[in-house]
C-alpha cells in the first residue's frame, strides 16, 4: 500500500527524519555535452537518504535516475549543487578521495551485473574483499545470497539471476554503508528478479545497509520505505510506504 | 594470489594466441641481443685474459738484421717492461696431403725456457730441445687442418735447403688468435701455419747468429704507445727497421677487433627492429583489451580500485608478458651464442673459448624489454586510468563511419560491398594501418638484413676473382729477386703467362695523417692482376703517380692531383713525394698502387720483383705444384681456387647459419603481425561479421572481409619492406663493414629480395588461413545476443 507523503501525516516521516541523513543533496544539476547539444540530466535535485533506509528511485528511462545514482556513488560529479555523504563533500572531492569513498562506503549492483568474466564467483567477490578493510569472506557473502553451491563457477556458467546475486554478494562483501543498485532486475525474468530482490531485502534487514534501487518497475517500489519519483531530471513525487511488501509477495 | 592477479593470468590465457606472438617476437629480439652481446663479451674477455696471461706485446717491429745488443737499448725505452727478440722467416712447405705448396712462418723461441713476451700455450707435447735443431712446435690450426701430431714430420725449405721438421708439440699464441698470412683476407689453416723453433736452429739456418729480425715489446700500463713507437723506430732505423707498429695494426688483433665491431653493429640493429615490432604489437593488443574491458575497469573503479591500481594491473600484465618473452629470448640467445662460439672457435684460436652469458647483458635485456613494454602500452593504460567510471558503464560509441574521399573514386563506387567495407575500415584507422604495414615490412627488412651480406660477398668474390685478380696463382718470393726470375717462372710447367709485381712496405704521409701499408707495383698493361672498382670496371695503372683506394684517400685526406710523402720501410729507405694520379673505389680497405717502373724508380733499384702472377694450364697443375714445392726462394703460392674454398668454409658458412636464424625470426615477425592484426580485426568486428553471416553472406565472403585488409597491407608492405631493408643494409654496411681491412659493397641480389617477399607472403597467408578458421566457430546467436 502506498501512502502519499502529503496525505499520510507526519508520523512515518518524522520517524525517518529523526535519523541522521546519510546523503544530503542540494540543487543537484548535471548537464552532459553530447556533440553540440547540451543534455540536462538533472535539474536541481534536493534529496536526503537516511541510514538503513530502503529507497526506490522510480522513473522512466531518461529521467535522470542513473545519473543521480552515479553522483551519489562517487562515479560522476554534478555540474552544479552539493552532495554530502555524512561529512564527505562529494562535489569537491579529488579523484583519490572519491576512490577512497567508493572503496570504504559504497557497494554497487548494476543492471548487467558487470562481473569479470575471467574470474569465478568466489574470485569476483574476492576482488573486492582484497581491497576492503572490514569485509566478510567471499564465501560468507555468497552464502548470504544463497550461492554457496556455485562458488567456483565462472559467470558464463551461471544464470542471469545467479550472476546478479554474485554481483550483490560482491557489493555487500565489504559491508558497505550504502548499496546502490541500478535496475538490478532489469535483465531478469520475474521469478529470478524476485530472488534477487529477496537477497537485497535480506541484506538491508540483516546488515542494515542503506539501499537505493533505481528502477522503472513501479511494483518494486512496494518493498521500499520510501519512493522517490523522477521525471525529466526533477523529483516529481516522494512517497512513504506505511506497510512494506515482502519481495516474495511482488508480482509483475 | 589476489583476485586481480588471477584476472591477469586468466586474461593472459584468453589472449594466449596474441600473447604468444608478442612473446616470440620479443624473444627473438632478446635472443639476438643476448647472442651478439654475450658473444662480444665472451670474445672481449677471452682476448683480454689471453693477452694478459700470455703477455701479448704492445709494439711490434721488423728489422733487416739487428745485433742482439740492441735488445738492451730497446728495453731501456721508458715504459718498456719486456723485450723479446726473435728470428722469423717465411718458408715454403711441402706437405704430403697437399699437391700445392703451403707457407710456413718460422718463429724463434729463446734457447732456454719460454718467451717472455707472446708466451705460448702448449696444447700438447713438449718444448723443442736445444740439442735437436729439427724439433718444432706447430700452431694448433695448422695441426688440426692437416691432422698433424707430435712425432710427425713436415718438409720445409729453409734458406734453400730442404729440411724435415719434427713436430714435438702443438701450441697457441696470443699473436695468432686469428692465424692469417699477411696480405690475405681469409685465414686458411691448411695453407698457412706457424712453426716455433729454438733460436739456435734458426740462427744456424739463416746465418743470423747474434742477430734478430723481429722484436716484440710489452709496455707497462699507461705508457704512451706512439712515443714508444717513435723511440723504437729511431733505434731500429739503422738496422733496416720497417717501422714499429702497435696492436692496432697487428693483423690478428685487427681482425678480432673488426669482428667485434661487426657484432656490436648487429647487436644494436636487429634487436631494435624486433623490440619495436613487439612494442607495437603490445600497443595494439592492449588498446583492444582495454577497449573491451571498459566495463570491467568501470566496475573495479566503482568498487574502489584506484586509477593507479587499475593502471598497474594492465602494466603488470604487459610486463609479465615481456618477461616471458625475455626469459625465452635469454634461453634461446644463450643457445645460439654457444653455437656462434663453436663457430668462432673454428677460426679464432684461444686456449679455451667457452661462451659466457654476461649478466650485464641479461640485466640490460630485462630493462630494455620492460621499458619498451611499459612505453608501448602507456597510451592505452593511461586511457584505462583516466576512464571516468560513469562513462565506462556505457558501451563505446559505434565507430564513426562516413563517406571518404576515396569513395568519390568512380572505381570504388562500383566496387563490391566487401571491398568498400575493407577500404572504409582501413581509412578509419590510418595509424594502426600504417603500423601494421610497417610491422610486416620489418619482417621483409629482417630477411634482407640476414641475407644481403652473402650477396655482397658473392659480388666481391666475383669482381675480385673475375675482373681484378684473373691470375690462377700468385707466387711470392722470400726476397725481392732479379727480373730475370720471371722468365724462369714463365718456363715452369703449365705456365701460360707470368706478370711480375713489386710490393714494398711504405708509410704514406699527408700532413698529420699516415698509414703503413704495402705499395703494390704493377705492370701498366697488366692483364692478370688489374685494379678494378666496385662497378667491376678495370682501371689502368698510370706510368707515374699513385692510385689510392678511396678509403685510404679518406684516411689520408688527399684528393687526386695532391701529393703524398712515401717513406719506404726497407732497403735504402728512400723518402719521396708522389702525386696521387687517381682513386679507385674498391673492396680493399686501404690499398695503394703504382706502376712497377715507378716503384723501381722510387726504390732506386733495377728490375727487382717481389712475386709474380701466373696464368696456368690446369691440366699441368700437378707438375707445376711439384716444381713449386722444390723452389727454395718461394715463400708461398696462393691459389685462387683455394682462396675461394677457404672463404666459403669460414665466412660463408657462418653467414648461412645467421641467415637461417634470420629467416626463422622474420617468419616470427610476419606471423605475429598478421596473426595479431587478424585476431584484433576479428574481435572488433565479430558482431558485424556474424550479422553478415545471419543475413546470408557465406563464410568465404566474410573471410574475405576479415583478411582482405591484411592481404592489401601485405602487398603494400613488401615493396616498403624491400625499401627499408635496402636502407638498413646500407646503414649496416657503413656501420660495420666499411673497415680498414676490407669493404663489402651494398649489393642485394634479386633472389634475396624475392626470398624476403616470398617468405613474408607465405607466413602471412598461412597465418591468415589459421585465423580464418576461427570464423567457422563463430556462434552467430550468442554474438548477436551480446550487448554492445
Amino acid at each position: 500500500m502506498i501512502i502519499n507523503v502529503d496525505d499520510a501525516g507526519d508520523a512515518p516521516a518524522t520517524d525517518v527524519n529523526l535519523r541522521e541523513p546519510v546523503f544530503r543533496a542540494r540543487g543537484l544539476t548535471k548537464i552532459y555535452h553530447v556533440g553540440e547539444v547540451d543534455v540536462c540530466a538533472l535539474r536541481g535535485i534536493d534529496l536526503e537518504l537516511y541510514a538503513g533506509e530502503f529507497v526506490v528511485l522510480l522513473g522512466a528511462s531518461g529521467s535522470g535516475k542513473s545519473t543521480l545514482l552515479n553522483i551519489l556513488g562517487g562515479l560522476d560529479c554534478p555540474t552544479a549543487g552539493d552532495v554530502w555523504f555524512r561529512d564527505h563533500d562529494l562535489v569537491h572531492a579529488t579523484d583519490a578521495d572519491l576512490t577512497r569513498y567508493r572503496r570504504d562506503h559504497v557497494g554497487f549492483v548494476f543492471q548487467f551485473y558487470n562481473l569479470i568474466p575471467s574470474l569465478t564467483a568466489r574470485e569476483n567477490v574476492a576482488l573486492i574483499t582484497d581491497i576492503a578493510e572490514e569485509s566478510m569472506t567471499p564465501e560468507a557473502a555468497l552464502g548470504l545470497v544463497g550461492l554457496t553451491a556455485r562458488l567456483d563457477h565462472f559467470p558464463a556458467q551461471l544464470s542471469g539471476g545467479e550472476q546478479q546475486r554474485v554481483a550483490i554478494a560482491r557489493a555487500i562483501a565489504k559491508q558497505p554503508d550504502v548499496l546502490l543498485c541500478d535496475e538490478p532486475t532489469g535483465a531478469l525474468d520475474v521469478q529470478t528478479g524476485i530472488t534477487v530482490l529477496e537477497s537485497l531485502e535480506r541484506v538491508n534487514e540483516e546488515l542494515g545497509t542503506t539501499t537505493a534501487i533505481i528502477t522503472h518497475n513501479a511494483v518494486i517500489a512496494r518493498m521500499a520505505n520510501r519512493i522517490i519519483t523522477l521525471s525529466d531530471g526533477r523529483i516529481v513525487g516522494e512517497e512513504t510506504n506505511a506497510v512494506r511488501s515482502r519481495a516474495s509477495e511482488l508480482v509483475w | 594470489m589476489r583476485a586481480l592477479q588471477r584476472k591477469m593470468f586468466r586474461d593472459l590465457w584468453i589472449l594466449r594466441g596474441p600473447s604468444l606472438a608478442i612473446g616470440l617476437v620479443m624473444a627473438s629480439g632478446v635472443a639476438t641481443f643476448v647472442m651478439s652481446l654475450s658473444t662480444l663479451s665472451t670474445l672481449y674477455h677471452a682476448r683480454l685474459s689471453y693477452y694478459e696471461r700470455y703477455r701479448f706485446a704492445n709494439v711490434f717491429v721488423n728489422v733487416k738484421r739487428a745485433p742482439e745488443t740492441l735488445k738492451s737499448r730497446l728495453a731501456e725505452i721508458p715504459g718498456v717492461m719486456h723485450v723479446g727478440t726473435r728470428i722469423t722467416q717465411f718458408v715454403n712447405l711441402d706437405l704430403p696431403d697437399m699437391r700445392e705448396p703451403a707457407t710456413g712462418r718460422l718463429l724463434s723461441l729463446p734457447d732456454h725456457g719460454e718467451p717472455a713476451v707472446n708466451r705460448l700455450y702448449l696444447r700438447s707435447g713438449r718444448w723443442p730441445e736445444l740439442e735437436r735443431p729439427d724439433e718444432v712446435l706447430i700452431s694448433d690450426g695448422f695441426a688440426t687442418a692437416h691432422r698433424l701430431q707430435s712425432g710427425d714430420r713436415v718438409r720445409a725449405i729453409l734458406n734453400g735447403r730442404r729440411q724435415d721438421l719434427r713436430i714435438v708439440g702443438i701450441a697457441l699464441s696470443p699473436e695468432f688468435i686469428y692465424q692469417i698470412r699477411e696480405g690475405d683476407i681469409i685465414p686458411d689453416d691448411r695453407r698457412f701455419g706457424i712453426f716455433w723453433m729454438r733460436r739456435r736452429s734458426l740462427e744456424a739456418a739463416f746465418q743470423m747468429t747474434g742477430a734478430f729480425n723481429n722484436a716484440v715489446l710489452l709496455l707497462s700500463p699507461g705508457t704512451d704507445e706512439l712515443q714508444t713507437i717513435r723511440e723504437v723506430d729511431r733505434l731500429t732505423d739503422p738496422y733496416g727497421g720497417t717501422g714499429a707498429y702497435g696492436r692496432g695494426e697487428q693483423s690478428s688483433h685487427k681482425f678480432i677487433s673488426n669482428e667485434m665491431e661487426e657484432l656490436r653493429g648487429m647487436a644494436l640493429f636487429v634487436p631494435t627492429i624486433f623490440i619495436l615490432v613487439a612494442a607495437w604489437m603490445m600497443q595494439v593488443v592492449f588498446s583492444r583489451l582495454i577497449g573491451t574491458q571498459r566495463e570491467q575497469i568501470a566496475t573495479l573503479k566503482a568498487f574502489g580500485y584506484s586509477s593507479t591500481e587499475v593502471g598497474l594491473h594492465y602494466l603488470q600484465f604487459v610486463i609479465f608478458l615481456a618477461w616471458l618473452g625475455t626469459g625465452l629470448g635469454i634461453g634461446v640467445g644463450t643457445w645460439l651464442g654457444r653455437g656462434v662460439a663453436t663457430m668462432y672457435s673454428r677460426f679464432f684460436h684461444f686456449p679455451e673459448f667457452d661462451f659466457h652469458l654476461d649478466s650485464r647483458v641479461v640485466l640490460a635485456s630485462i630493462v630494455i624489454s620492460t621499458l619498451s613494454a611499459g612505453i608501448a602500452v602507456i597510451i592505452p593504460v593511461r586511457k584505462a586510468m583516466h576512464l571516468p567510471p560513469a562513462e565506462a558503464m556505457r558501451p563505446e560509441l559505434p565507430p564513426a563511419f562516413g563517406s571518404t574521399w576515396l569513395e568519390s573514386l568512380a572505381v570504388l563506387r562500383r566496387a563490391p560491398v566487401e571491398l568498400r567495407m575493407i577500404v572504409r575500415q582501413m581509412i578509419r584507422q590510418p595509424i594502426r594501418l600504417t603500423l601494421t604495414c610497417l610491422g610486416l615490412s620489418l619482417a621483409v627488412a629482417v630477411l634482407i638484413l640476414g641475407s644481403f651480406m652473402l650477396d655482397g660477398l658473392n659480388y666481391v668474390m666475383e669482381s675480385e676473382f673475375n675482373v681484378a685478380q684473373r691470375q690462377d696463382m700468385t707466387l711470392t718470393f722470400v726476397e725481392p729477386s732479379q727480373g730475370r726470375v720471371l722468365s724462369e717462372v714463365a718456363h715452369l710447367p703449365g705456365v701460360i703467362s707470368a706478370e711480375p709485381f713489386r710490393s714494398v712496405p711504405v708509410r704514406l704521409r699527408s700532413e698529420h695523417h699516415s698509414r703503413r701499408l704495402g705499395l703494390m707495383g704493377l705492370r701498366t698493361n697488366g692483364r692478370l692482376f688489374r685494379i678494378a672498382n666496385v662497378h667491376r670496371q678495370s682501371q689502368s695503372v698510370p706510368e707515374t703517380g699513385l692510385i689510392l683506394s678511396s678509403q685510404l684517400a679518406r684516411v689520408l685526406s688527399v684528393r687526386p692531383g695532391e701529393t703524398v710523402t712515401i717513406e719506404v720501410l726497407e732497403g735504402r729507405r728512400p723518402v719521396q713525394s708522389m702525386r696521387v694520379a687517381g682513386l679507385v673505389e674498391d673492396f680493399q680497405g686501404e690499398a695503394a698502387y703504382a706502376s712497377i717502373d715507378a716503384v723501381h724508380r722510387l726504390m732506386q733499384e733495377g728490375d727487382a720483383v717481389s712475386g709474380a702472377f701466373l696464368a696456368a694450364d690446369t691440366r699441368q697443375t700437378a707438375e707445376l705444384y711439384r716444381e713449386l714445392k722444390r723452389t727454395p726462394r718461394l715463400i708461398g703460392a696462393s691459389l685462387k681456387g683455394s682462396a675461394l674454398i677457404a672463404l666459403r668454409e669460414t665466412i660463408i658458412s657462418s653467414i648461412l647459419l645467421m641467415r637461417t636464424f634470420n629467416i626463422g625470426f622474420a617468419c616470427i615477425i610476419a606471423c605475429g603481425v598478421v596473426y595479431n592484426s587478424a585476431r584484433i580485426t576479428l574481435a572488433e568486428r565479430t558482431r558485424e561479421l556474424a550479422t553478415m553471416r545471419v543475413i546470408g553472406f557465406t563464410r568465404g565472403e566474410i573471410g574475405r572481409i576479415l583478411l582482405g585488409e591484411l592481404a592489401i597491407l601485405t602487398l603494400l608492405a613488401i615493396p616498403l619492406g624491400l625499401g627499408i631493408g635496402h636502407v638498413m643494409a646500407d646503414f649496416v654496411i657503413r656501420a660495420a663493414y666499411d673497415t680498414e681491412l676490407f669493404r663489402i659493397p651494398l649489393v642485394i641480389a634479386r633472389s634475396t629480395d624475392a626470398l624476403a617477399a616470398l617468405v613474408t607472403l607465405l607466413a602471412a597467408v598461412c597465418t591468415g588461413l589459421i585465423v580464418s578458421h576461427r570464423l567457422a566457430r563463430l556462434d552467430l546467436v550468442a554474438v548477436l545476443k551480446t550487448r554492445e
